[in-house]
């Protein structure tokens, strides 16, 4: 039978988190952020992607989620590198899918995912397809391009009129979105979310998961700081 | 044929879900040997749902940890009959799960009765409204049993699942603040009702505002501490917001694992079998009667397990798969309108309201456990005249506060774009300003919407995939957007910035992508007349008389309510007549 209580795997949790606050605050009191110390760290070197893709994507997901004064941006929040570690997992080899043939990609969109690249292949193909499609009609690497040219090529992918080779232009935009939003709201655990800065732009306080005594707190807001399970 | 052949057994349990679990317990307890066989992993509280690691998005929604993995065996989909199937590829609009406890493991805990006139839906609309009303082509029948028969069942069920509520009428007296539209009840909940978090709370002024009748929804989230009558305890829910989709940390949402299986534990004569992957029923020359199952055991050996008595306890449409696969019933031929297994296939119709607020609001979205909430019934069933209106069906609605978590989307006003920005300025400014409910209709059922076997698409042990033939009708259609456009009178009455109102248009299809609900129901249709169900009232086959069959496979028709509560009920239902009918001389127990 078991029996109820907190575990010492939540007691031991839980002291981690209240002590992590007070140290975050020290730390920047003293005017040394916690981006700037992350900056003392070597610079990630990516185990999927290859320098042309790693750029590519940097330049994409930049972006997706611009870095301004709302918030981190997507490179700040790690979302490239985020996604280049989900590269490495079942997913991205399309091991939590149904991958049987045969495939019918021209099905109406309300059946879902019907292509028959996993994500690995899909990024491997549509960086290289976008680059080369974006050589062709504007002369110069997306990289290259201002602000405003990205985004009106990112908006072709997104209404699916710019082909990019064999993934179908809007099956790159959603497998990439999704993957943007992932790495800049998941737990830092899986490498994105850098210092819990997107859950903090939007007061969420992640791994807390005790509202016993906030429940009836009607309309206050919610004072702690996020909490991760790394 | 089989690698292995095994000593017989009393009972065999297909699928060790809710309906399993019940039936072991009420099995062991008649004092019969049980052998459960589960498709999936040994899983449990812990570690499965050990604290910190539980609380992880990405890993429990978006990457399926808890979900049935696809890769192994899915289903295949087309909206008519004359379209070729394509396979449901990637987890969408519905979560089905797998491993021990089954989808009962990382359900939400929402937990309802059923409404009297949904147990006999046709009946009830052909006295109230007459014979013309329900139209041609839509297959509506009665369950074959009534909500006096199951009380005594619904009772016990709240009381083993710890079920947080507040009554409205017990033994025929007012006793509370429940749900002005529920039956009488012959006891209170388990347990009081749980907090009530801010949306919830806004939700519950507005529509008693506008002249609803809203109340604290059941919900199988422990309030306090609480030993259910197998001895098995719960702690209290702290509304940590991780419970549909992840297994509850804190012993407060009921599973299985937490209400059933300690208890199981005890029990000499039970024996869980995991990874074993039942293939078929085995039947006799006869047709008549069942030898046992033939599974694929974890070392891809293939197993006979001879057993008197089989129960086919698998996710509902699961059921009809097995019997389809087994050679039990005549499989449904919708164009010869003949046949009983797979038909009467139904989901649920769902529409969304959300509103959003100035900041600083705090909603506080994070905040929530997967039951709770406030309801309005008004809608729901035939509580209003449908006379006038044309459409049969109805919709309860909530506001359900079960833990926003920001990947899987956070609520954006309308206009919004997908990216840049102007989306991360939404986000930003709206997940702890937003409220939102659910309109959670009936889908009825229809003589094009079934299941088959698919001709293409197979599983990891070739077995043929289930194949659904499905989309909307305009009957619920026409019910979703009337109940959608009466409950925006609650929406307005809050006095939101703006609102953003999702519901399906007519013509709209059966749409894959995005979560809706994982509550199908149907294939093996319990009734009282064997040319239209697959099972008995007592949950028997017609055909087979040791195989008996639960879970919501054996819903005639759609509901309104989430399904667990009845699939539970029904379950116990089936366990009586079996401990005081079956047993003591096995025999169909309706007599054809």
């Amino acid at each position: 039978m078991k029996t109820i209580g907190i575990s010492p795997h939540r007691r031991s949790f839980l002291r981690k988190a209240v002590t992590a606050a007070p140290a975050v605050a020290l730390v920047a009191a003293a005017g040394v952020g916690v981006a700037a110390s992350s900056n003392t760290q070597p610079a990630y070197r990516p185990a999927y992607f290859n320098a042309a893709e790693w750029a590519t994507l940097q330049a994409l997901v930049d972006r997706l989620i611009p870095a301004n004064s709302d918030g981190p941006g997507a490179l700040e929040a790690g979302v490239h590198e985020f996604i280049d570690l989900q590269m490495n997992t079942p997913y991205a080899y399309g091991k939590l899918w149904f991958m049987q043939a045969p495939f019918v990609p021209e099905s109406p969109p309300e059946f879902g995912y019907q292509f028959h690249m996993a994500p690995r292949d899909l990024y491997r193909s549509a960086l290289a397809g976008l680059e080369h499609a974006v050589q062709a009609k504007l002369g110069k690497a997306f990289t290259a391009l201002d602000a405003a040219q990205k985004d009106a090529v990112i908006g072709e992918l997104e209404q699916g009129t710019l082909a990019i080779g064999a993934v179908p232009p809007k099956t790159f935009f959603g497998q990439l979105l999704q993957n943007t939003r992932e790495g800049y709201f998941s737990d830092p655990v899986h490498g994105g979310n850098k210092d819990m800065a997107a859950w903090k732009m939007i007061n969420f306080p992640g791994a807390r998961a005790d509202y016993m005594d906030w429940v009836e707190q009607y309309g206050k807001h919610y004072p702690l700081p996020p909490a991760s399970i790394a | 044929m089989a690698d292995i052949t095994l000593k017989k057994v009393e009972v065999v349990i297909v699928g060790f879900g809710w309906t399993g679990a019940i039936m072991a317990k009420e099995l062991t307890e008649a004092g019969m040997e049980v052998l459960a066989l589960e498709r999936g992993a040994f899983q449990d509280t812990y570690p499965d749902g050990a604290y910190p690691k539980t609380l992880d998005e990405l890993t429990y929604i978006q990457r399926s940890k808890l979900f049935q993995d696809l890769s192994k065996g899915s289903f295949t989909f087309r909206h008519d009959i004359g379209g070729t199937a394509v396979p449901y590829r990637q987890i969408g609009a519905f979560k089905p799960g797998t491993g021990v406890g089954g989808a009962g493991l990382h359900w939400s805990g929402q937990h309802w009765r059923v409404l009297p006139e949904e147990l006999k839906l046709r009946t009830h609309y052909n006295e109230r409204y007459g014979k013309k009303f329900i139209p041609e082509g839509m297959t509506t029948q009665d369950f074959g049993v009534t909500f006096e028969e199951l009380e005594p069942h619904f009772d016990f069920v709240e009381k083993v699942f710890g079920t947080s509520g507040v009554a409205y009428r017990v033994d025929g007296k007012v006793v509370g603040e429940g749900n002005f539209f529920e039956p009488n009840r012959s006891d209170h909940y388990a347990l009081p009702p749980q907090k009530v978090p801010y949306t919830a709370h806004l939700f519950h002024k507005a529509a008693a505002e506008v002249g609803l009748h809203p109340f604290v929804a059941p919900s199988s989230n422990a309030s306090q501490p609480y030993v259910n009558p197998y001895g098995c305890q719960m702690g209290p829910c702290n509304f940590c917001g991780f419970c549909s989709g992840f297994a509850c940390y804190n012993y407060s949402k009921a599973s299985p694992q937490v209400n059933i299986m300690p208890a199981l534990r005890k029990a000499a004569n039970f024996e869980l079998r995991p990874h074993c992957n039942v293939l078929r029923i085995n039947l006799d020359s006869s047709k008549k009667k069942a030898t046992g199952v033939t599974y694929v055991n974890k070392d891809g050996k293939t197993v006979e397990q001879p057993a008197d008595l089989v129960i086919a306890s698998t996710f509902a449409y699961n059921n009809a798969h097995l019997f389809l696969v087994s050679g039990i019933g005549k499989p449904y031929d919708p164009v010869k309108n003949e046949g009983v297994v797979g038909r009467n296939i139904a989901y649920q119709t769902m529409s969304t309201v959300q509103m959003f607020f100035d900041p600083n609001k705090n909603t506080n979205p994070f905040i929530g456990s997967g039951g709770n909430g406030v309801a309005v019934d008004d809608y729901n069933g035939d509580h209003f005249d449908h006379g006038p209106l044309g459409f049969v069906g109805g919709s309860p609605a909530w506001c359900n506060p079960a833990g926003v978590k920001p990947i899987a989307g956070i609520p954006v006003p309308d206009g919004t774009p997908a990216w840049g920005a102007g989306w991360k300025r939404a986000v930003k400014d709206n997940y702890t300003n937003t409220v939102s409910f659910d309109v959670h209709g009936a889908n009825m059922v229809y003589r094009d919407c079934y299941v088959d076997l698919d001709p293409t698409y197979t599983d990891q042990f070739g077995q043929k995939l289930l194949r659904f033939t499905f989309d909307w009708h305009d009957n619920d259609i026409k019910m979703s957007r009337y109940v959608t456009d009466k409950m925006l009178a609650v929406a307005k009455a809050m006095n939101p910035k703006s609102i953003h109102v999702s519901v399906k248009n007519f013509g709209d299809h059966l749409d894959l992508r995005n979560y809706q609900t994982t509550h199908w129901a149907g294939g093996t249709a319990m009734g009282t007349d064997p040319k239209i169900s697959v099972l008995n009232r007592y949950l028997q086959s017609w055909d087979v008389y040791n195989v008996f069959a639960v879970g919501s496979s054996v819903f005639p028709i759609g509901i309104g309510y989430n399904p667990t509560g009845l699939a539970a009920a029904l379950t116990y239902w089936s366990a009586k007549a079996i401990r005081e009918q079956y047993l003591k001389d096995p025999r169909p127990l309706v007599a054809v």
